[in-house]
């Protein structure tokens, strides 16, 4: 089978400096030589590849758009593309550095004190310590507004009860940045895993985005210092500025999944011969690679834009949305094409095909679902709001 | 220490090799190229040497040819390598290997290397000329795939171990010298991410025929003992058959076959 070269229909690489394709070429090299050799394996025993987690940080990968406190300073480009190449390794491992630079790193960056800052920031870039990002509730979930946590003020302490739920790199976490209610109102706490009353509980029995840790956190009167809370932040607006950086990540991650999925099947299409001919040479073989190749050069060019409009700083969240919402469904849709394309063999975890198209269900999910971006993008056609 | 490193690149493993209408040439249209696999252990290695030795080592990477050298070069200089060299001319091309390296030695003559490094070969035309014509023309002493280097306490010299047929050989070199390097040397590291991002900020120094002080005729075709009269590409290999029934059935086919079609028999 020819190797992974990327997927480049419309010579979007012309489109692209030459330091946007160094960093490309670089995670797709480190794609394919350290994670993809065993990340089947992690999936079907359901664990994160742990021992990636320094090389990642060797190769700059956190924190990689800021451009101070040893990080590398890469433009959204950059950072998209190198998404792109993580997810077409595996979404688990796109997922643990997107809580780790856009959940973490970016509102200690954003909301954190000059003293939280210089001592988060360095020591995640170089995964000295791992993040996660605590903000859905078991009753919570695409309406985080209505959240129960709370925090309380204590003399210098604050106390936070509650519990959150689904998070990624819950139980690899040093430290958790979580979201509770002081006063009625949404802030942003740090809080470290050895203090007291906080406890972490990996999720069992994941049948998507297996080669990942997802964790219920677990808070009863557990005391912080007041320092711990991150000043800037206010409101519900605080984590959605985070997800909107999460979610234009997972734009660019998705196409990669995609790409992973549509090499496989052109190639497995042209070597596997039923009815003396490869099946690629059926019509509605063809069929189906035509779409998904369509599919997949839409949502990179989508992708693309975004991250220029994101680099001029002219973004808005609903487009994000839309191409958050747009690119992870058809990279869902890719994959489950590329699974039957590959017939049987599709199934088994020696492809990438159904990997790929059972963690993309909770990409799907995650960061805001397919109808939560729905609503989203209508509201920013009409005006109307349709969330409740 | 001061180190050079030559690279090259070559067109990725996956890459279609096309010929011209003419068979005189290789299609170079759509042709993607990487850093020559062997060149990756010298630039490696150059790299570790730094880190070793401390902040008074150097190690500046140059390369002879077109204009897309500049990404390899780039790549070179995101691995953590201080200058680069762009050696670039209208004359230079068409030049085999000694012509090439007559304009390559030239130019590390200039930089005054107390080691220079190099792929035992590259793993496009594979002539592994190169670095032995630069060596000569410089005078310098060379050892050719190299699996370890060793630098001596005074650094002044290196013990290298250097690949032969069923074993090792193990070479003490006196500096100034050539190293060819072998796969098995090292891992050689990813350009990071800051890597990238700094090598943006460092110059890419381009020298022509004038600045090295060359003459049109020494370089290039004109300055070649050999030249390239054609290629012709390996006759495509016919499908595998498979041979039905059971193994007696199987062999006496077989036999058949390779009395009648193959004619071996
Ligand atoms: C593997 C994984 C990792 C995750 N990691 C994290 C993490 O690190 N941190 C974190 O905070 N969270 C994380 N999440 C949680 C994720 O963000 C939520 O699951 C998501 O927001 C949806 O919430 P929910 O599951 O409660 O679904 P619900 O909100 O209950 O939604 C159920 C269904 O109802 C639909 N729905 C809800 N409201 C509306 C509406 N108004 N109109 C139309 N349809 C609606 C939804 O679209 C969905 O189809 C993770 C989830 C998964 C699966």
């Amino acid at each position: 089978m020819r190797r992974f070269d990327g997927f480049d229909y419309m010579d979007i690489d012309a489109q692209l400096s030459e330091d946007e394709r160094l960093v490309r070429d670089s995670v797709r090299s480190f794609v394919e030589e350290m994670v993809l050799p065993e990340i089947h394996l992690h999936y079907d025993r359901g664990t994160f590849p742990k021992d990636l987690i320094e090389p990642l940080s060797k190769l700059g990968v956190f924190g990689a758009t800021i451009n101070e406190y040893g990080c590398a300073g890469v433009n959204n480009v950059s950072y998209g593309l190198m998404m792109q190449e993580l997810e077409r390794g595996d979404s688990g491992v796109r997922s643990f550095a997107s809580v780790q630079s856009a959940l973490v790193m970016y509102p200690i960056y954003a909301f954190g004190s000059t003293e939280q800052k210089d001592k988060w920031i360095p020591a995640m870039a170089k995964a000295e310590a791992i993040g996660c990002f605590g903000l859905t509730e078991p009753d919570y979930g695409s309406n985080p507004e209505g959240m129960i946590t709370t925090a309380v003020e204590d003399g210098n302490e604050y106390v936070i009860n509650g519990a959150k739920m689904w998070i990624t790199n819950g139980s690899m976490a040093d430290v958790a940045v979580v979201w509770a209610k002081l006063d009625g109102k949404i802030r942003g706490f740090i809080i470290e895993k050895d203090r007291p009353g906080f406890e972490a509980k990996e999720m069992s029995f994941k049948l998507s985005l297996r080669a990942s840790d997802t964790s219920e956190l677990i808070f009863s009167d557990c005391r912080i210092p007041k320092d711990n809370i991150l000043p800037e932040s206010g409101g519900l607006k605080s984590p959605l500025m985070c997800l909107s950086q999460a979610r234009y990540g997972i734009a660019w991650g998705a196409v990669g999944a995609g790409m992973a999925c549509l090499h496989e099947a052109i190639e497995y299409s042209k070597e596997r011969i039923q009815f003396d001919r490869p099946i690629g040479a059926f019509q509605l073989t063809q069929h189906k690679l035509a779409d998904m190749a369509t599919e997949l050069t839409a949502a990179q060019l989508m992708a693309l834009r975004l991250g220029r409009l994101k680099d001029e700083g002219k973004v808005d969240f609903a487009q994000i949305s839309m191409a958050k919402r747009n690119n992870v469904r058809k990279a869902l849709e890719i994959a489950r094409t590329a699974r039957t394309v590959l017939g049987a063999n599709g199934v088994t975890g020696e492809y990438h095909a159904m990997r790929h198209m059972c963690n993309l269900e909770s990409v799907d999910t995650y960061e805001g679902t397919y109808e939560i971006h729905t609503l989203i993008i209508g509201h920013k056609l009409t005006g109307l709001e349709a969330y409740t | 220490m001061k180190i050079g490193v030559m690279v090259k690149n070559v067109p990725d493993t996956e890459s279609k090799i096309k010929l011209s209408a003419d068979r005189k040439s290789i299609e170079m249209q759509g042709v993607k190229f990487v850093m020559n696999t062997y060149d990756e252990f010298a630039v490696e290695e150059a790299l570790q040497l730094k880190e070793k030795l401390g902040a008074d080592t150097t190690v500046t990477v140059f390369s002879l040819g077109p204009e897309r050298l500049v990404e390899t070069l780039r790549t070179a200089l995101a691995m953590g390598a201080d200058a680069a060299v762009h050696l670039t001319d209208p004359a230079f091309e068409g030049g085999d290997s000694i012509a090439n390296a007559k304009v390559l030695a030239k130019a590390a003559e200039a930089e005054g290397f107390d080691l220079i490094l190099g792929g035992k070969q590259g793993i496009d035309f594979d002539s592994a000329q190169t670095l032995s014509a630069v060596a000569e023309f410089l005078g310098m002493g060379q050892a050719q795939v190299v699996t370890d280097i060793e630098v001596g306490g005074d650094n002044t010299s290196l013990k290298v171990r250097r690949r032969i047929e069923g074993g090792d050989e193990i070479v003490d070199v006196t500096l100034p010298a050539i190293i060819s390097c072998e796969k098995g040397l090292n891992e050689p590291r990813y350009a990071s991410l800051p890597g990238i991002m700094k090598a943006k900020k460092k110059e890419i120094k381009k020298l022509g025929l004038s600045e090295l002080g060359l003459s049109a005729d020494e370089v290039g075709a004109a300055g070649s003992g050999t030249q390239v009269v054609g290629y012709s590409p390996l006759k495509e290999r016919p499908p595998v058959k498979m041979l039905e029934g059971g193994p007696a059935e199987q062999a006496k086919e077989l036999v058949r076959l390779l009395r009648e079609e193959a004619k071996v028999l």
